[in-house]
């Protein structure tokens, strides 16, 4: 049975229909990348998974919860409770300008912590455990050195490590990258894809959206070439890139290269 | 007279003016943001309501206002106002609230979307992510404006003479009318060393919140 599952997704805004009848599937650990050229609605179905958006129509499920449904109704509470099977790491960082980095990636965890009806005694192991992750998250990143700075006083490359490392913090189910390099000068992308591409592996399931064709066919388990808001091509990579069955992913591909 | 004299006198009065500051910030700044939340709001009519009534406030002499707030109730409804110092007090809060709401407005509108955006998906709520992520910013931001603003604030305390007020200005004008005309121009002084200590502690702010860029 697939982790993920999207069923039959819409999305409009006003009379533009940016998604039309999204379906696909995932299974937990893989990662899945999709490419399409601009405005084919990439960044919005990640935002719809994230609850950035709400979809008009359609439903997506993680393991055997129903996620959304676009025929109910959530509470705000809910909602948060619900995004949190997702992270999702922007084109812009958009790391908190006045946390250093740690900061930026025990910020989340901590208030999430206050929340919590817990004796002083959990409370004080659970703040370690934060900060232990946070030590994890930091080496796994490459920023270790960095933890005291503020993401004013690093490159772009390393802001968007942080930003990686922020929504790890949360542990979520799913990993979403929307355009991770496009913000970053050329010689920088590749520290960042280098981080993206040795979280493959074990339960980490991924979602990264992509103009990297390189890295794309490399990471990807499953690709989806999306086309003015539908899924226009769906494969493995070597099916998507080396043997493209639709007119339309053969001009892209052919145009990207 | 001796100098002396007029110095105490002329400070009492300048305690006056200092008392008017600072409770019309503590009371205008919580309204002002109030207000700019209101005037934020996505239910129109209460934007609306609140867009006409800054407009009205900062469109009128703050003068103006003083009359109004300290005559208005005696004429209408034959309960005039006693305290003229509250008087004032309620005409400076909603004014500069009101001047106050539209900088924080900018300030919050200046805010990108994306850092809501980075707090959503992490989990926070949405007054955390007001409290924790967009305040600070906002406070930086609006800093320099802010400053401009409460130093003006200063020097319109002065204003609340035309009510009759205590006011160091009220206390110069007694000693014009015995002939005594440099105390007039010795309030200058008061007012400068005041703004200058406010300057002071604006810049001393700023470069506290020099460490992040936003
Ligand atoms: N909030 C919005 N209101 C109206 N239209 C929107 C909104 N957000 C996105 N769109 C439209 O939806 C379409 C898809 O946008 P989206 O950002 O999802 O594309 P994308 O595939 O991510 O493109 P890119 O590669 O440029 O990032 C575009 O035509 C865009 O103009
Ligand atoms: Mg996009």
């Amino acid at each position: 049975m697939s982790f993920l599952k999207v069923n039959h997704l819409e999305k409009h805004f006003g009379p533009t229909r940016v998604l039309e009848d999204i379906n696909f599937e995932l299974e937990k650990g893989q990662v899945l990348v999709i490419i399409g050229s601009s405005g084919s609605g990439k960044t919005t179905l990640l935002r719809c998974l994230n609850f950035l958006e709400t979809a008009n129509q359609g439903s997506f499920s993680v393991g055997d919860e129903i996620l959304f449904d676009a025929e109910q109704t959530y509470t705000d509470k809910q909602i948060r409770e619900k995004r949190l099977k997702f992270g999702l790491v922007f084109q812009s960082f958009n790391l908190f300008p006045q946390y250093t980095v740690r900061q930026n990636i025990t910020l989340a965890p901590k208030l999430m912590l206050k929340e919590k009806q817990l004796t002083a005694e959990q409370r004080k192991e659970s703040l370690a455990q934060i900060e232990q992750k946070a030590d994890e998250l930091l080496e796994s990143v490459g920023l270790k050195d960095r933890q005291d700075f503020y993401p004013c006083q690093l490159s772009g490359g390393q802001q968007q490590r942080v930003a990686i490392a922020r929504a790890l913090a949360m542990s979520p189910e799913i990993l979403c990258f929307d355009e991770p390099t496009s913000a970053l000068d050329p010689e920088l992308t590749g520290e960042v894809l280098r981080v993206i591409q040795s979280l493959k592996g074990g339960d980490r399931t991924m979602i990264v959206v992509t103009h990297e064709m390189g890295f794309a066919r490399d990471v990807a388990d499953r690709v989806i070439f999306m086309a003015d808001g539908v899924i226009e091509e769906e494969g493995t990579p070597d099916e998507v890139f080396g043997n493209p069955k639709s007119e339309k992913t053969r001009a892209f591909l052919a145009g990207v290269h | 007279m001796t100098f002396q004299q007029v110095t105490l006198s002329l400070a009492e009065g300048f305690l006056e003016n200092c008392r008017l500051f600072l409770e019309t910030l503590l009371f205008s700044i919580p309204l002002g943001l109030i207000i700019s939340f209101g005037s934020m709001s996505k239910f129109k009519p209460l934007s609306f309501l609140v867009k006409i009534f800054v407009w009205c406030i900062r469109g009128t002499p703050l003068m103006l206002q003083l009359f109004v707030v300290f005559y208005v109730p005696g004429l209408l409804f034959d309960t005039p106002m006693r305290d003229r110092m509250l008087a004032a007090l309620i005409a400076f809060v909603i004014n500069y609230a009101c001047y106050f709401s539209e900088i924080f407005r900018g300030g919050i509108e200046s805010i990108s979307k994306g850092q809501y955006e980075a707090g959503q998906v992490l989990g926070l709520t949405k007054t955390q992510i007001f409290f924790k992520i967009i305040l600070l910013q906002v406070v930086k931001r609006i800093m320099p404006p802010m400053s401009n603003e409460i130093i003006t604030l200063v020097k319109d305390t002065s204003l609340a003479r035309v009510i009759a007020v205590g006011e160091i200005l009220l206390a110069a004008e007694r000693f014009a009318g015995k002939g005594l005309i440099w105390p007039l121009f010795y309030t200058g002084a008061y007012f400068l060393i005041f703004c200058g200590l406010l300057t002071i502690l604006f810049g001393y702010l700023e470069k506290k919140l020099s460490y992040f860029k936003s």
